[in-house]
Formats: structure tokens, C-alpha cells, sequence
């Protein structure tokens, strides 16, 4: 409180240290351009997402939820390990299967969904519901993902722990990128998901 | 429906299911000039929350209108500059 300047008195230079008007004025105008800078929009907004599933059903969302984040506008990064490696594979990527055990939603028992075949069964459903309701397809989203310019890594370590090889994946898949790329990518980014 | 705007483009999804009518306007209202307006035909009911979702999340786009017919919903796109 000791910073008030009397009402009545016009004068600048008249309360010793105290700073002038012209000087918080200068003050106000450069805490004003910090914050409309700290606050400015700079550039496209980012998402990371990292993806570890491979299988029909979880390969999805990280898919449709990059290819919608580009047509916002996004700058989206896709970082594939451990399964999730499946859906950037060339030939993988083409027969993804579900699991007809560990989903409680399944129409058979555990017991069943066990038995032999039987997750050739569950793919074969899933693939005709997506087949039946136009969903796009798995090589769908992701060429269409490419595309749009949504950028997909392959995990190096994973990549040599499943002993698959470089040129198994899509041609623009970026490869030789570890967990400091995705934490990176992950920092900067305004939206980050693990699926 | 008789055309109530000037429209530049017909983008037709219909069929298509989530994400595609969304990434099929993006990139078809990519290819107009400012000011033109883009119409697009869905048959998935979900894109009568999602275009307007994502009209209001991206820049340059307004939506315009959206008209929920029997079986097609019509939604109108302009691009701005």
C-alpha cells in the first residue's frame, strides 16, 4: 500500500524511489507483450499418440483419431512399439486378428473362445462388421493418415526385439526413433495418448 | 432440395462411417477458393456432431449450415481466406 500515489498528487518525480508513471507504463506495455506471447497461438497445434496394441480392434482408435487430428489442422505423431508395430507393417498390417478370450463382451465363454480356431472365428466377424457398416479399413486409415501428413515412427528397439526389418513397414514410416523422440514429441504436444 | 447456396463443390460420403466424412471435407474444402462453399452428403448420422466439431476446431472453415433430410444429411462448408 505504501506504492499509492496520493490522488492528488500530479507529479512524477515527487515520491523519491517510487516508480513514475512513465516508468510503470513502460512496465505495464512489456508484461502486456509477455503475456499476449506466452499466450499467442504459435503454429499448429500437436498431438502424440503412442500405440502398442496390433490387434483388429485396437489398431482403431489410434488411426481415426489421427487422421481426424489432421484434418483439424494438427501436426500428429503416431509412435508404434511392441504390437502396435503391426499396423505399420507391410504385410501384417493386412491380417490383424482379435482375440475371441479376455473380452468379457464376447459372445462366447473363455472357455470356448480357447478353443482352437475359434480366434479366426472372432477376426472374421469383426472383419465383416466393418466390411458390413463402410468402416474404412485399417490400410485405409493409415494411407489416408500418410496422407494428410500424420507422421508414424516405428520403435527401433522393438522393431530388433521382434525381429522384423526396416523395409517390412510402409514406405514413408519414419524408423531409427526411440522413446526420447516419442517423450519429446510428447512434451511439445497439446493432446498426448497411450492406446 | 433445391440449392438455397451457391455452392463451388458436391462432396458425396455417402456410406462412409466415421472418421471419412470428416477427413474427406477437410481435404475437399482444401482444394476451394476462399469464400466457396463446399456441400457434403452423409449418410452417418454422427457427422451432424462431427463436422460441426470439427468446423468450429479449424481454422479457415465455417459451417454454414447443416440440414438433416430422411436418410442424407446435407451439411454446407465455406472456406474463409
Amino acid at each position: 500500500m505504501s506504492t499509492d500515489t496520493p490522488p492528488s498528487d500530479g507529479s512524477d518525480a515527487s515520491s523519491g524511489d517510487a516508480p513514475s508513471r512513465a516508468e510503470l507504463a513502460a512496465r505495464v506495455d512489456e508484461l502486456e507483450a509477455a503475456l499476449s506471447e506466452a499466450t499467442d497461438e504459435d503454429g499448429p497445434k500437436k498431438m502424440s499418440i503412442i500405440a502398442t496394441k496390433g490387434s483388429l480392434d485396437m489398431a482403431y482408435p489410434p488411426l481415426i483419431l489421427a487422421s481426424t487430428a489432421a484434418a483439424f489442422g494438427y501436426e500428429v505423431t503416431v509412435f508404434h512399439t511392441f504390437w502396435g508395430l503391426d499396423i505399420l507393417h507391410k504385410e501384417r498390417s493386412k491380417n490383424l486378428k482379435m482375440s475371441s478370450v479376455g473380452n468379457p463382451n464376447m459372445p462366447v465363454p473363455n472357455v470356448v473362445g480357447a478353443l482352437p480356431g475359434m480366434d479366426r472365428v472372432t477376426t472374421r466377424m469383426m472383419e465383416k462388421r466393418i466390411e458390413d457398416n463402410d468402416t474404412a479399413s485399417v490400410q485405409e486409415l493409415l494411407e489416408t493418415s500418410l496422407d494428410m501428413g500424420v507422421e508414424f515412427q516405428a520403435c527401433q528397439m522393438t522393431i530388433d526385439l521382434m525381429d522384423y526389418d526396416e523395409d517390412d513397414f510402409y514406405d514413408d514410416v519414419t524408423t531409427g526413433v526411440g522413446a526420447a523422440t516419442a517423450l519429446q514429441d510428447m512434451a511439445e504436444a497439446d493432446i498426448q495418448l497411450l492406446v | 432440395m433445391s440449392a438455397e447456396y451457391d455452392i463451388a463443390e458436391t462432396l458425396d460420403v455417402k456410406g462412409a462411417s466415421c472418421p471419412m466424412p470428416v477427413v474427406k471435407t477437410k481435404g475437399a474444402i482444401d482444394d476451394l477458393a476462399a469464400g466457396e462453399i463446399l456441400e457434403v452428403l452423409a449418410t452417418d448420422p454422427g457427422s451432424m456432431s462431427d463436422i460441426d466439431g470439427w468446423a468450429s476446431g479449424t481454422a479457415g472453415v465455417e459451417l454454414v449450415d447443416q440440414v438433416e433430410g430422411d436418410d442424407v444429411f446435407t451439411h454446407y462448408v465455406r472456406k474463409m481466406e
